[in-house]
């Protein structure tokens, strides 16, 4: 059995270019790899029959055919799209997603659709319908998610690079907890079209790769303006792949949340405390951002209220774009919604209604006001602020069960930047070797600062041995 | 009959489709009227499938500030559409996208013959699809045909300013006069694309509302909702002089029964639970932008009306000629050439009107022909006249006699003979006046 499918996006481009490798060869190596692990570990829901075929005509455009992983929430013309819920059991799109249309012109292939939180509702893709998908690193274990089959597909190397999405932690958690690459680009950078609705006004699809050169890659295939989607911005989006060698050499670093009491002393705090070091070595100038419960300069704002203000938000956004599945056109009846969607739908209509909006959602928008203020002033002070992706290491299978809040409080580090809608991403910085599970440190900028955060990642990911493709951290 | 001393009030709510190319937030043609087959002006986003954003057509944005404009409102600089929830087969999205608490043109004021009416707000959101109970292969079936579903629509909601069916009707006509001047929709009720609603009360005291409304709806006519009105002030009264109130509901126009018939209730008000859209940017205008608009508004009806009549047209002249089913530009240029040709702009209004002259297919010139030809005399001297008069008398010895023996009658037929002979176009009185002096 051959090893193509351990390759990087940007190995195996190269590799293409060069004709040292053939498709069929690496087809073949993806195959076999997904044949002996998809079982196991449930990564793929749906895959593409006619992905070859596809390569082979696409094998001179930039991206020469390579196959990805596509989180199921991504509608794929002709290729069944479920969210992984039941609900879209045998919805078959008429139409592609705006995302996988700019990736396949580019040249790729969409390899199969990976398993989710069904509608993206959870942190674990312990909701799925489908069941829920292992962690490659240790089955014992949760991948995270929403995009956790996704991660998986990258991490057991069941794909060369993939498409996830986050509303709050969806692709930087589940990339944390699998030891691969996450970047949720800005909101409003990467077209919302044809990508079914969670929470509309924090959306954003996103690359995971299994380098932080490979996110840059697709990225710059899949950023810019969409006439579908009237939130995206009509700026011209930077070539973050020409930028990644840039360095950090100057650059204002602010380390965030590590003093926060559930994280203090924990192995993710140390994680971010050695990143810094790691970050002052090459040059840039790092110092702590204390946390405070009030809006105050030169302070961050605690995540706690991030929590609430995220629920609410998102259950009501939840609430209203569930209401088309009515049961009428397709296919399968409301009572298939399972009970993380059903919990959801009741808590979002609950904070909408007449005489609790504004107690509830319109104060969360006050709330989340505070937050972009409190950015706002920071990026003022720092160019990227680091912190934990995730309070720690990945949960046990099952740890979902009886904790309806399970998400919210493993993503409540990424809740208030994904509220204000910055970019982020999640690079492996840490890992326990007795149960070969990661960490992710977690690099965000002000808005549109791709660029920025995708540099810094770069850095240190090239600078430390953490990626399990690039060092070898054993 | 207590009638006379309860004051109906009366608030309207009224929708008109734009006829924008293109549907409020998709690319779909907006042509449901004339659709060949139903669900071929679909896409993923007017059927509401998962991933379909909304984007909003900046047509339809403007015309309904130039709508407001036209209205007299006050146009928001800054402005949000929302989600209002409700379930209905024909809504595809489980929510209409509408506008909740900015709307686009706010305060405007109407004036009809029977008093003003005050608009509180004038919005923008899209139409639904629409159902079709039917009966296919012997079953009884509900189709959904979603060709209308985005279709932009403005809502016009009046304050309860309305006190009788003529004032009521008055103002809807106007509103379907200055939305036809704008040329912003066919405004046609048979069709749909213009629907009329009539929030109706009695109040003991016109200046205190009453606690209860009924909303009569499903009307689609002028004379339905002069209809509509009356019916409901006297189904009210009687309630109200039995000491009841009347139920607060929803009502629909029944054709056929010549009444409104219950079709909800309305106890409990509905939960839409609005909140605004998040797929669709806040709506930002400066003032620049609303001047433009102002300035490029068309003449009115009302100012046109009166333009008219200070040029010397009758009132009811000048009413009729205003409306939008006359193009102005024509009529503007008629009258100016008619003025440069000493033709007086009443004759040419009265040949516009009176030959119902198609203003979109005749030029100012042909109309301005057409009214000399028919009011301009040829001078013709008296012993022309006369002489002619003579000879036809002559010509005619029977239809004399018949004049002489009390056939009045006969004086037409002399008259047209004489007026043949003579070949030119003269005052037929003066013709008449010698024809009789020489016949005693």
């Amino acid at each position: 059995m051959g090893t193509l499918h351990t390759l990087t996006l940007a190995q195996t481009l190269h590799k293409l270019a060069e004709k040292e490798i053939t498709l069929a060869d690496l087809y073949r190596d993806i195959d076999t790899q997904v044949d002996v692990f998809n079982t196991k570990l449930n990564v793929y829901l749906t895959r593409n029959e006619q992905a070859l075929s596809q390569a082979q005509e696409r094998a001179c455009l930039p991206l020469c055919g390579i196959p990805l992983a596509i989180k199921d929430n991504f509608l794929t013309k002709g290729i069944r799209t479920t969210a992984s819920s039941k609900v879209l059991d045998t919805f078959i799109p008429p139409y592609e997603s705006t995302v996988t249309s700019r990736l396949q012109q580019a040249g790729a292939v969409i390899y199969g659709k990976t398993n989710m939180d069904a509608w993206a509702h959870g942190s674990s893709t312990e909701t799925s319908d489908y069941g829920p998908t292992k962690n490659p690193r240790n089955p014992e274990y949760l991948p995270g998610g929403s995009s956790g089959g996704s991660a998986a597909a990258l991490a057991e190397n069941m794909c060369i690079a993939a498409m996830g999405s986050e509303t709050a932690g969806s692709i930087r958690q589940p990339s944390a907890w699998c030891g691969t690459v996450g970047l949720k680009p800005t909101y409003g950078r990467v077209s919302r079209a044809g990508v079914v609705a969670m929470g509309s006004s924090l959306d954003s699809p996103g690359p995971m790769g299994k380098t932080v050169e490979d996110t840059t890659i697709l990225f710059d295939a899949i950023a810019g303006h969409d006439k579908y989607d009237g939130t995206t911005s009509t700026q011209h989006p930077p070539k973050l792949y020409n930028a990644l060698k840039k360095g950090v050499r100057g650059m204002r670093i602010g380390i965030a949340y590590i003093d926060h009491a559930d994280i203090k002393g924990t192995p993710a705090a140390h994680s971010i405390e050695q990143a810094a070091k790691v970050f002052e070595s090459l040059g840039a100038r790092v110092e702590h951002v204390p946390l405070s419960s009030t809006l105050k300069n030169n302070t961050m704002l605690t995540p706690d209220y991030a929590i609430g203000v995220y629920t609410v938000v998102q259950r009501g956004e939840v609430s209203s774009n569930l209401g088309r599945y009515d049961g009428i056109r397709y296919g399968n009846p409301r009572s298939c919604f399972g009970d993380e969607a059903k919990r959801r739908i009741m808590l979002g209509t609950f904070t909408l209604s007449k005489g609790y909006a504004d107690k509830y959602y319109i104060k969360a928008q006050q709330v989340r006001n505070l937050y972009f203020k409190n950015y706002a002033q920071l990026f003022s002070s720092y160019d990227i602020l680091i912190s934990p992706t995730s309070p720690g290491f990945a949960l046990k299978l099952g740890a979902t069960k009886d904790n309806p809040m399970f998400g919210e409080l493993e993503d409540m580090l990424v809740e208030p930047s994904s509220l204000s809608g910055l970019p982020g991403i999640s690079v492996p910085c840490g890992h326990d070797s007795k149960t070969n599970l990661y960490l992710g440190l977690n690099i965000i900028s002000s808005h549109w600062n791709e660029e920025k955060v995708t540099r810094a990642a770069y850095a240190f990911e090239q600078h430390t041995s953490w990626n399990s493709w690039i060092g070898d951290h054993t | 009959m207590s009638t006379s001393s309860r004051t109906p009030i009366i608030g309207m709510e009224i929708h008109v489709e734009l006829k924008t190319r293109s549907k409020m937030f998709c690319g779909c043609k907006n042509d449901p009227f004339h659709a060949p087959k139903p669900n071929i002006y679909t896409c993923p986003v007017c059927l509401g499938m998962p991933g379909g954003l909304p984007v909003a057509n900046k047509k339809a944005v403007e015309w309904t500030i130039t709508l407001g404009l036209a209205l007299g409102c006050t146009i928001a600089r800054l402005s949000k559409f929302d989600r209002k929830h409700y379930f209905y087969p024909d809504l595809s999205k489980g929510y209409q996208i509408s506008q909740y608490d900015q709307p686009l043109c706010e305060h405007g004021v109407v004036h009809t013959e029977f008093g003003d009416i005050r608009i509180r707000r004038v919005h923008l959101e899209e139409d639904t699809g629409k159902l079709q109970h039917t009966t296919v292969d012997g079953k009884k079936v509900s189709l959904i045909d979603f060709n209308r579903c985005g279709v932009p629509l403005v809502e016009i909601v009046t304050e309860p300013d309305i006190h009788s069916s003529e004032q009521a009707k008055a103002y809807a006509k106007k509103i379907q006069q200055i939305v036809r001047t704008l040329d912003i929709s066919d405004a046609d009720m048979e069709k749909g694309s213009m629907r009329l609603e009539a929030n109706i009360s009695l109040a003991d005291d016109p200046t205190v509302l009453p606690n209860y409304k009924v909303e009569a709806k499903n009307i689609n006519s002028f004379r339905f909702l002069e209809q509509a009105i009356v019916f409901e002030t006297e189904r009210q009264t009687e309630i109200l002089d039995d000491g009841n109130i009347p139920t607060q509901e929803t009502r629909g126009w029944s054709e056929t029964k010549h009444a409104t018939i219950a079709q909800r209730t309305k106890e409990d008000a509905e939960d839409y639970r609005y909140f605004p859209d998040p797929d669709l940017p806040p709506l930002k205008f400066d003032d620049a932008y609303i001047e433009l608009l102002r300035n490029n508004l068309p003449e009115l009806p009302e100012a046109l009306q009166a333009r008219y009549e200070s040029l010397g047209i009758t009132s009811a002249f000048a009413t009729l000629l205003s409306s939008p089913e006359y193009d102005s530009n024509i009529v503007d240029e008629a009258l100016h050439l008619g003025k440069k040709n000493g033709v007086e702009a009443n004759n040419i209004a009265s040949v516009i009107i009176n030959k119902k002259i198609d203003t979109s297919k005749t030029s100012a010139k042909e109309i301005v022909r057409i009214t000399t030809e028919m009011y301009t005399k040829d001078i013709v001297d008296g012993t022309e006249i006369a002489s002619a008069v003579h000879v036809v008398i002559q010509e005619q010895p029977k239809a004399v006699g018949d004049y002489k023996s009390g056939k009045q009658q006969v004086i037409g037929f002399l008259l047209g003979m004489v007026m043949k002979k003579i070949g030119k176009k003269i005052d037929t009185k003066i013709v008449q006046e010698m024809l009789m002096k020489v016949l005693q």
